[in-house]
């Protein structure tokens, strides 16, 4: 080891870095690569012998090929909205004199703490054909109460809105995290030397954001792909299935997981080169802006148009947030959940269903609270170093790593938490029944992002600045504890609050890793849409996003976390 | 076969066996029990009846004997059923008591040797004999049908239809709502006596209509009220009636061909992680409170002999009913499944 000779230390100051990131690549190796090694297993074999049917099948059956397909436009789709909608206000929010920024982005962060399903249903109750409560505004501003519907939200442009509603802020934290971290010295530079706002944005800018924004488009279409809460609950009423929902009706009695290994390994795949072209992309240039002098960020100044950019903006939040929050508040006061409430007709009825009735609701909290904290902890931790190896290329063998890291973002949540349980229902480790295992699953499935958020931090911090720590006699350790630490820190504490809130959205391998008494929230509202059950939908959705935003804002004010602020998560 | 003494032997063993398996004599509630009960605290409920409905037992009981709690696990019964697979096969004893909405289910968990023979003492005294267990492993808890329905803010009583050759209409198209039998047990019961009654023509036929699909028979009722659709295609009667008597502008429609005849038998698990607290509950379940309970509050149909309908309430003996054979669905619950899908692509 080279930086053991090189440091002129005594003995005990013995750089731990290694055994610790060797260990921790063990850990991921055990998290992806055995649930994903009973997968490939099972994908060959039916009843236990080897054979090449289920990929035939897959191949050659349109039940597999059509949702195939319409999984790849779905993906495209709303990779495409995401981006056009979301670097934009990326940029008025980091870059521009618009008002109600901030605002704005807490707005934004509403956005992605809403799970997709929770916003499914919401814009169920606004936009179903016949009940939908913008559909039946609609109808009676034109008086016609036969009319077409305006909005039909069980069809594929309806699931592609609601994937969208629920995803842009994926691309537009990337992207508004690397504007604000770009030095306005480069674009000072720009305009001394004469270039005008659009050359400066043109030759600066946006090659500075670009690996964001791709980033950004890569995890909206992987997002996108592996999504099952919008799909399960749209998809269904529209007669149609994705990969997700169509993996999911082969875990019905008898369960084929053979089949359902083997329809998941088109998505590996897609994801795989997806990720090489990204890589190919941003491979040769270096994107290190955060060095040891830094200007602040300059601002453009809009002028009157500071204030049709506000509209804008607001106008986009009110997809995913005001209209479906707005629903959701009617819903759990209204008596029939798409008619808008009064004073006369206001009831508690389903507040009070849910929390003297429904006998499910303590126990799902407390799971959920427990298994949120936990893994954003864990998975926090496991991110950290991940990413610093892999910007740093620390050890031998980074790329290995890299590409564990973000493997699962290609294997849907249902088909991981189908690996963990064939994984983790025999002996030596039975985990099945347990929140162990779903909290192996909610790490495991918050690592990609996690580790591209922090990774993205690393980049943008010099490496220059640890070098400098570890040649004034530092180890790897005190560099990172003294350097880069202080730096990152917003970005670790948004990770955490980032799989914190990944793990309260989470529903698709805790549909298939829940017992009775391992159930969380996520899980009791799919239950309850199942039946229909709205009004307690609402109420137990409005609390579940009540208890998001206080630990989210707790976290926020911790004073040990130095006032770091959060700006996005 | 040569009759040797070993041989014999293990003949009539086999028939002391089957004596044995024969239902037990009819337990009644007793303090010693309900102390047991009490020892336990819990019980888990598994069951495909509508959440309100279950919840409601649930609470029912909790007052009845305080120290009991009840943790309802709903969903579809199909679901329920896949559930209870898993966890069985992975050796989680997490189930104490289930009420299905697929009476098939039970012909497995029996065939599995999965359940506990318990006969409370209400079911042997007030239950159709006809209707009993023989090896007292279930008793038959409820009795509803999947009637069709529609709303009557969006359908005229004269213009409604009147049975299931009224659906295909093309008035009808993209106005119906229907449930699902890989979720649904009511659903998946309904379709198997619809295609042996009427034919799998007729589903073909109606998976042209652009029907809405959801899943549980418990919600084409609720999407009626709302006014999602104006015709439920199938789905089940007792929503509608308690949504009718809340208000709600919704009418059930019982189909001239028949409508579908679904029964809801309970079971107490062997591996019961609180044994004697799924005794109770199952005796609960099926005393003349409880059953009086599913008939006022839930507006299904009980079969103890002491239950008073609701006055007006419709009678089973009124209306034309298909005839329900769960070892028939049981049979082909997979082909069931799989056709479906198939020709409604779902």
């Amino acid at each position: 080891m080279t930086t053991a000779i090189v440091t002129p230390a005594p003995r005990r100051r013995f750089d731990l870095s290694w055994p610790i990131l060797i260990g921790f690549s063990a850990v991921l190796c055990a998290l992806i690569v055995l649930p994903m090694s009973w997968l490939v297993f099972y994908s060959f074999t039916d009843k236990g012998r080897f054979t090449l049917e289920n990929f035939v099948k897959l191949a050659t059956d349109p039940t597999f090929t059509a949702p195939l397909l319409t999984t790849v436009i779905i993906a495209t789709s709303s990779a495409i909205i995401c981006c056009a909608v979301a670097a934009p206000m990326g940029w008025l929010v980091a870059r521009t004199d618009m008002p109600l920024r901030r605002t704005v982005r807490a707005l934004v962060t509403a956005s992605f703490v809403t799970p997709p399903f929770l916003g499914a249903i919401a814009w169920e109750l606004l936009a179903a054909p016949n009940s939908g409560m913008l559909n039946q505004l609609y109808r009676a501003a034109i008086g016609d109460p036969g009319a077409e519907p305006l909005f039909d939200i069980y069809s594929l442009g309806g699931l592609i809105f609601v994937i969208s509603c629920y995803t842009f802020p994926y691309v537009f934290v990337l992207v508004a995290n690397a504007l604000d971290r770009i030095p306005g010295d480069l674009e000072d530079a720009s305009s001394i030397l004469g270039g005008r706002a659009l050359v400066t944005a043109r030759r600066v800018t946006i090659p500075l954001a670009l690996p964001a924004l791709l980033a950004g488009a890569l995890v909206a279409f992987l997002q996108a792909m592996t999504l099952f809460g919008s799909p399960a609950i749209l998809a269904m009423p529209a007669g149609f299935h994705t990969m997700t929902t169509k993996i999911w009706s082969l875990f019905q009695y008898p369960p084929k997981p053979e089949l359902a290994a083997a329809a998941s390994l088109p998505l590996l795949v897609l994801t795989v080169l997806l990720l090489r072209a990204e890589a190919m992309i941003l491979g040769r240039r270096s994107y290190a802006v955060v060095g040891g002098k830094q200007g602040d960020p300059r601002l453009v100044q809009l002028g009157v148009w500071k204030w049709v950019a506000l509209g804008v903006a607001l106008f986009v939040l009110m997809n995913p947030v005001f209209l479906p929050y707005g629903a959701l508040l009617n819903a759990a006061f209204s008596p029939v959940a798409t008619q808008l409430v009064t004073f006369s007709t206001a009831t508690l009825h389903n507040i009070h269903f849910v929390f003297f009735e429904l006998s499910a609701t303590k126990l799902a909290f407390r799971n959920t609270l427990v298994l949120g904290v936990l893994s954003a902890t864990v998975g926090t931790l496991i991110a950290v170093v991940i990413a610093y190896i892999t910007a740093r290329r620390a050890i031998t063998g980074w790329r290995g790593l890299a590409f564990l890291a973000t493997a699962p973002v290609a294997v849907p949540g249902i088909v991981l938490g189908v690996g963990l349980f064939l994984s983790y229902t025999r002996p030596p480790f039975v985990l099945y029944g347990t929140l162990w295992i779903l909290l192996i699953a909610f790490v495991t499935i918050a690592l990609p992002a996690a580790y591209q958020q922090l990774q993205s931090a690393f980049r943008a911090v010099n490496p220059d600045l640890e070098e400098a720590s570890r040649i004034l006699g530092a180890t790897r350790l005190q560099a990172l504890g003294h350097i880069t630490a202080p730096l990152l820190r917003t970005s670790v504490i948004a990770t955490w609050c980032f799989i914190f809130v990944g793990v309260i959205r989470e529903l698709s391998a805790a549909i298939i890793l829940f017992t009775s008494e391992t159930k969380v929230i996520s899980v009791l509202i799919f239950d309850l849409n199942e039946s229909g059950d709205l009004g307690a939908i609402s109420v137990l959705g409005l609390i579940m996003l009540a208890v998001t935003f206080a630990v989210v804002i707790a976290i926020n004010r911790i004073p040990g976390f130095g006032g770091a602020r959060l700006r996005n998560t | 076969m040569k009759l040797t003494r070993r041989t014999f032997l293990a003949s009539s063993c086999a028939a002391f066996a089957t004596r044995v398996a024969a239902a037990p004599p009819a337990e009644a509630v007793t303090p010693a029990l309900i102390e047991a009960a009490k020892k336990e605290g819990k019980l888990a409920f598994y069951t495909a009846m509508d959440l309100p409905v279950a919840e409601r037992f649930a609470k029912a009981f909790e007052a009845k004997y305080p120290g009991v709690a009840v943790r309802v696990e709903r969903s579809g019964a199909e679901r329920v059923f896949q559930r209870i697979a898993q966890e069985q096969a992975s050796n989680i004893r997490a189930v104490d008591v289930v009420n299905t909405a697929d009476a098939a289910h039970l012909i497995v968990w029996k065939r599995n040797g999965w359940l506990e023979a318990y006969v409370p003492e209400d079911v042997a005294r007030h239950f159709p004999p006809e209707h009993q267990d023989p090896d007292g492993t279930s008793a038959l808890t409820r009795v509803w049908l999947s009637s069709l329905g529609y709303n009557t803010n969006l359908v005229k009583a004269e213009d409604a239809p009147k049975s299931f050759a009224d659906l295909l209409d093309p008035k009808w198209t993209g106005k119906m709502v229907k449930a699902h039998p890989a979720y649904s047990g009511t659903i998946m019961t309904a379709t198997f006596q619809i295609a042996r009654d009427l034919g799998w023509g007729y589903l073909e036929k109606l998976a042209r209509q652009k029907v809405m699909q959801v899943q549980s028979s418990t919600d084409p009722p609720k999407k009626l009220a709302l006014g999602e659709r104006a015709v439920m295609a199938d789905g089940n009667d007792y929503n509608l009636i308690q949504l009718k008597e809340r208000g709600q502008p919704v009418e059930v429609v019982y189909p001239t061909e028949g409508t579908p005849f679904v029964t809801g038998p309970t079971a107490i698990f062997k591996a019961a992680p609180s044994p004697n607290a799924a005794r109770l509950f199952q005796s609960y379940l099926h005393s003349r409170e409880g059953q009086q309970l599913l008939v006022d509050f839930a507006r299904q149909h009980s079969l103890h002999a002491q239950v008073t309908e609701k006055p007006g309430a419709r009678k089973l003996s009124e209306i034309r009913l298909m005839k329900d054979d769960a070892a028939g669905v049981e049979a082909q619950a997979e082909e069931i499944k799989a056709r479906y899908a198939k020709i409604f692509g779902v």
